[in-house]
């Protein structure tokens, strides 16, 4: 046998579940008593300087229905463009059970190195087998230089990636999971 | 600040794809294009950094994290242990597993699980903490139960345990599911058998651990994880702690 290269394979995923929230948001499922608050609840200090926003939206599958059991993951820099310290600028929501809706307050991210403002996306569920990675880019700003928006070969799909500007700081970023208007989802 | 390294690209041969047709639920729920390759960038390579004092000393008991004083969750008492490492072997200390399973009945504390099996009243049914300097965790809980389910008319899901893992960058986030050896609903699952690689499945079979059993207490399984692993670049300035 030749010489191994002693390299690990990746443990695989395996889909978060329909029971996602008693691990990742008790509080929210009404499991009370064990952590203080759910994780990822509070993005960034009240304190923290930059634009107060809003942002909203819901998870769909390809045949346009609403997935109520959903958990969406942020990661984000501050109002500077940075990353960090610790966990600031993380974020964790699980969808209504009946709408399904999701809602983050937040600052709206500086441009950080070349890269319009964005946040990353992680999207988990039931029926998702390896948790869904894309980005939100916000409406208004300029993307005429960002190197994701502008290498997508199809360009009619780059509205995906959008969180449309709703007024007063709030946006809203639906996700496709298939189908008609399917999100741009990242391998990287 | 020291530039961190990119990844290895992910491996999605070891992974299951999108599209599972055994696996009813991820129909319509699988995207059809394909995914949109590029280069990491710093908001990849970065991460959320949990520290010990995000978690209490007591959120890894599942025994002890929901039980009212001096009861304890029905159950077998296990142990479940082991190592975050990446895929260069390198252990990731400081990062935050997340737990969180049904109980020894295979009932989950939640309002859309209906199943027959009873509520344990002492059992919660999630746990956390963050791992060692060597990348090394441990939980106290009780065997999960299996439980059916509803994919083909007849389903049963292995007794097993979801295990959620941050690393150091957003691009090594996973959740996965920790199963136990020997189970015989292993082979017969359809969100098992999702995964195409015979050696990734055993990947995620805990060992029974009897060396790190407690005698007349607690039976130990052990169950290493392994993340995505940064890229050393050579030819160039070689990176902090490569």
């Amino acid at each position: 046998m030749v010489q191994q290269l002693g390299y690990l394979p990746e443990s695989a995923s395996q889909t978060a579940g329909p029971y996602v929230h008693i691990g990742c948001t008790p509080n929210f499922v009404g499991i009370h008593g064990i952590y203080a608050e759910d994780l990822g609840a509070t993005p960034f200090p009240e304190d923290a300087p930059g634009q107060r926003i809003t942002l909203t939206g819901v998870v769909r599958d390809g045949l346009g229905k609403t997935l109520n059991d959903v958990m969406v993951e942020f990661w984000q820099a501050d109002a500077q463009g940075r990353y960090g310290p610790g966990a600031q600028g993380f974020a964790r929501r699980a969808s209504n059970f009946e709408t399904g809706e999701w809602e983050l307050k937040t600052i709206k991210p500086g441009a950080v190195a070349g890269m319009a403002p964005h946040i990353g996306v992680w999207v988990v569920a039931r029926g998702i087998n390896i948790g869904l990675q894309t980005r939100l880019y916000f409406e208004g700003d300029d993307h005429s230089k960002d190197p994701l928006l502008t290498r997508l070969e199809h360009q009619n799909r780059r509205d995906t990636l959008i969180a449309r500007d709703t007024g007063n700081g709030t946006y809203r970023f639906d996700i496709c999971l298939q189908g008609d208007g399917e999100t741009v989802f990242l391998d990287m | 600040m020291m530039k961190p390294g990119e990844f290895h690209q992910r491996d999605r041969d070891i992974h299951p794809p999108a599209l599972t047709p055994g696996y009813k639920t991820s129909v319509a729920r699988s995207p059809r294009y394909s995914l949109i390759s590029l280069q990491n960038s710093v908001s990849e390579i970065t991460g959320p950094v949990f520290g010990h004092n995000d978690v209490d000393a007591g959120d890894n008991d599942l025994l002890t994290n929901y039980a009212k004083a001096g009861q304890s969750p029905i159950g077998e008492r296990i142990i479940l242990h082991g190592r975050v490492l990446d895929e260069n072997a390198r252990p990731v200390p400081n990062t935050l597993v997340e737990i969180w399973q049904a109980n020894a009945g295979g009932r989950y504390r939640h309002k859309k699980d209906t199943y027959l099996a009873p509520i344990d009243p002492n059992f919660g049914g999630c746990g956390r903490t963050v791992t060692d300097e060597n990348g090394y965790f441990y939980f106290r809980t009780v065997k999960p139960g299996a439980y059916p389910w509803r994919n083909y008319v007849n389903n049963w899901r292995p007794a097993h345990i979801h295990v959620s893992v941050f690393g150091t960058a957003f691009v090594q986030r996973l959740i996965t599911q920790c199963y136990f050896e020997g189970d015989p609903f292993i082979p017969l699952c359809p969100i098992v058998q999702t995964i195409p690689d015979a050696d990734a499945i055993d990947q995620l079979t805990a060992k029974l651990d009897l060396k790190a059993t407690i005698p007349l207490d607690t039976v130990a399984y052990r169950f290493d994880i392994i993340l995505r692993g940064r890229r050393s670049t050579l030819f160039e300035n070689r990176l902090e702690g490569n």
